[in-house]
């Protein structure tokens, strides 16, 4: 191969041991150090291939970044900034056709899939509907919720709480517990939405922990760490005990042997079609006035104000909304788990669904059920190697951040042809 | 309520910190007029269109503006503080906490009052229909329910401000451009376009913080043009903002002259060109010194 002009060896190892070196740096601590009851062992050979590795892919990249491929490739992706796209008016989406074959699928599947992929795919439901959420009021509104999870504790818990004092169950906790996240994002927002950027993510950060905090200590309600149960749904009043107390459950109504998984299947169900619900409503909201008007606010607040939009409404109306999802989301996961606890609904809670939103794509609502599903899907396959899971998801976030910033899907806006102009 | 007159600025003072931005600045402008504030660089231009349309509170001073058939207090809608009479007339609190809880600039807009941006601020990544159609969200149809249940009342709604819309981009000459992101137009697009947006809100007056900046010649006598149409077919007052003079005398009914953060000179183009406290301010002259503008 003819060496172009340009190709120069002496880059690509100074590359090379830079990166090997910081490898060293990062990895020698971690994986080196072993423990090993109270003492630890040095474990030198592992750091050493990990630092080859990154030697050698180091060596590998610098030089390929230098023959023309790796030049048009690196010229592709910085002059390529997936912005937004506008589509042509009447433009029909291919999603017509994908829509309906996912929703069959997605039906059928409880049916053939085992216990295991249900529960694996209920929690993925469960971060989809996070992840719209979240994606109404980081991605549209553009305020920057560090303090998510403690709407999603708040639907969980009100599951629970709402069924052990006031004896409510699913279907009556399931619209209530949605409408008293949106509260308690009201509650929270009206007081601090007029701040921005990272005022706001320092607030909700601290909103977040105080909700576990709450939860954890407030002993005679929550019954603190211990945890509470929650609820499971019931199928027209009947349950999916095994033996039920009040009345008739599921398997001996249907005359089935009792089976554990029929519980899951339900719950998959009536998660598929919530979600499917939230996915119609989200998409109705962007393309309305609110949804222009949230959008609108995340590019610029001030002509916002000056076009007579109220900025502290319209961001509490996305904040609300936004909580109002998670709230749906809690309920879900307290009746799956059947159990709550405040160790739940930690900060890296926060962090994953915000993950979440920023690798899909901030706006949209494909790549987030993308993402939702890429990120705790992902973890459960990577199960085998447990021990690195957190590591090889670091790689993953600091790879996509750097090959597609902008997030998995791009933006697309809706076209509108062109009209007569009136006014009336 | 004043026919006459649709903005009164009386003794207008804005200060930040100890930088008297504005001292004293007080002037009419008439209904149905075209006006202009001139002035050299930093002598506060901007500062009066902000404490006009409420992102600047005011330091002292009456800012009253006439219009949709109401008077409103620009001062008042921001939120005042508290006095000791507000304590012992409940009505007189009660307003002053909703002003205060919900109050803002944004009331000004709804007032009657729209503007553009020096700095040009438009919603960049978002079409450019849809940067009017969000400048149309207090006269669209906002039922959450309507909206996502797609009813006819939203539709023909929706439709109305659409074709608003393309109204309006057929006077800026936008609408081959209808479908493109905002952030990718031209300079003078992006001004034309801000100027559509800020009239989609209905105003009855438009402030324009220079429209003709980074403008060529052919594209400022365009402007000239689409100011006298908002003038006499929509019967909008227009108060602007420009360093351009022989387009400032061209338009102007009315001009308005600031130095310093005061008023200096006021009167129609011939007064101002002859003035010559105005000559000295902007050659930096001294009084008394024959210079022609
Ligand atoms: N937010 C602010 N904080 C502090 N000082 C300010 C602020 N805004 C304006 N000023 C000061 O007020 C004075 C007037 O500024 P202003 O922007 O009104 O000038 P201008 O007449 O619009 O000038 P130009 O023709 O350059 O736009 C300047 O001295 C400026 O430094
Ligand atoms: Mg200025």
């Amino acid at each position: 191969m003819s060496q172009t002009a340009g190709m120069n060896y002496k880059q690509c190892f100074t590359d090379a041991v830079v990166a090997a070196l910081m490898a060293l740096v990062v990895f020698g601590p971690i994986m080196g150090v072993v423990l090993d009851g109270y003492k630890f062992d040095i474990d030198f050979q592992r750091v050493a291939v990990i630092v080859a590795l990154v030697f050698v892919g180091r060596l590998i990249m610098s030089y390929y970044f230098q023959t023309e491929k790796g030049k048009a490739m690196i010229f592709k992706y910085a002059s390529n900034h997936d912005g937004v796209t506008v589509n042509p008016p009447h433009f029909k989406s291919k999603m017509i056709w994908v829509i309906p074959l996912v929703m069959i699928i997605g039906f059928l599947i409880p049916f053939v899939a085992s216990k295991y992929i249900l529960t694996v795919l209920i929690l993925g439901l469960i971060y989809v509907l996070l992840g719209l959420g979240l994606n109404i009021v980081v991605g549209l509104a553009g305020l920057l919720d560090l303090g998510f999870v403690g709407f999603y504790a708040i639907g969980a818990y009100a599951l629970a709480l709402g069924y052990e004092n006031l004896g409510l169950g699913f279907w009556s906790m399931l619209p209530i517990a949605a409408i008293a996240a949106a509260f308690a994002g009201a509650i929270l927002g009206f007081p601090v939405l007029r701040m921005h950027g990272d005022y706001l993510a320092i607030v909700t950060l601290g909103f977040g922990e105080i909700i576990r905090l709450v939860l954890t200590n407030w002993v005679s309600l929550t019954h603190g760490p211990n945890g509470i149960s929650a609820p499971l749904p019931t199928f027209f009043g009947l349950e999916f005990k095994r033996r039920s107390a009040s009345g008739e459950t599921f398997h001996e109504f249907f005359n089935l042997p009792y089976d554990s998984g029929y519980k899951y299947m339900f719950v998959y169900l009536v998660l598929f079609i919530v979600v499917w619900a939230v996915l119609f409503i989200k998409h109705r909201l962007v393309k309305m006035p609110i949804g222009r008007a949230w959008e609108a606010l995340r590019e610029d607040e001030i002509a916002c104000r000056s076009l007579g939009l109220n900025h502290v409404l319209v961001k509490l109306s996305a904040f609300m909304l936004g909580a109002s999802t998670a709230g749906l989301a809690g309920v879900f996961f307290a009746t799956y788990q059947g159990f709550v606890s405040p160790s739940s609904f930690t900060f890296f809670e926060s962090a994953l669904i915000l993950a979440i939103v920023v690798l899909g794509g901030m706006g949209s609502t494909l790549g987030v059920v993308i993402a939702a599903f890429c990120l705790t899907v992902l973890p459960e396959m990577l199960r085998e190697v447990a021990e690195f899971r957190v590591l090889i998801f670091g790689i993953l976030m600091v790879v996509m951040m750097i090959w597609k910033p902008r997030g998995l899907v791009r933006v697309t806006r809706n076209g509108f042809a062109a009209r007569e102009g009136a006014v009336k | 309520m004043s026919q006459e007159n649709i903005l009164k600025v009386e003794n207008l003072v804005m200060h930040f910190g100890g930088i008297k931005a504005l001292n004293d600045v007080t002037f009419d402008i008439k209904r149905g007029s075209v006006s202009a504030l001139i002035g050299p660089n930093g002598a506060g231009k901007t500062t009066v269109f902000n404490c006009l349309t409420g992102f600047y509170k005011a330091t002292g001073g009456n800012i009253m503006l006439s219009a949709n058939g109401k008077e409103t207090s620009v001062i008042k809608v921001l939120g005042e503080p508290f006095m000791m009479t507000d304590f012992i007339s409940p009505v007189a609190f009660i307003q002053r906490l909703k002003y205060k809880m919900f109050g803002g600039s944004h009331l000004v807009n709804r007032a009657g009052l729209s503007r553009t941006f020096q700095n040009i601020r438009l919603f960049k990544e978002m079409s450019v229909v849809e940067n009017l159609l969000v400048a149309q969200h207090m006269r669209v149809n906002r039922n959450l329910m309507g909206g996502i249940l797609n009813t006819k009342a939203y539709q023909l709604a929706e439709e109305e401000a659409l074709e608003r819309a393309f109204y309006w981009l057929g006077v800026v000459d936008l609408v081959d451009f209808a479908n493109r992101l905002a952030g990718e137009l031209s300079y003078g697009q992006q001004r034309r376009l801000e100027i559509a947006r800020a009239m989609c809100t209905n105003p009855e007056i438009v402030c324009l913080d220079e429209p003709a900046a980074g403008l060529n010649p052919s594209e400022t006598e365009a402007l000239t043009k689409m100011i006298r149409v908002l003038r006499d077919e929509h019967k909008t007052t227009v108060l602007l903002i420009e360093h351009d003079m022989g387009m400032v005398m061209d338009i102007s009914d009315y001009i308005v002259v600031l130095d310093h953060g005061e008023v200096i000179a006021d009167g129609g183009p011939d007064d101002i060109k002859s003035n010559p406290k105005v000559i000295a301010a902007y050659l930096g002259a001294e009084e008394g010194e024959e210079v022609t503008l």
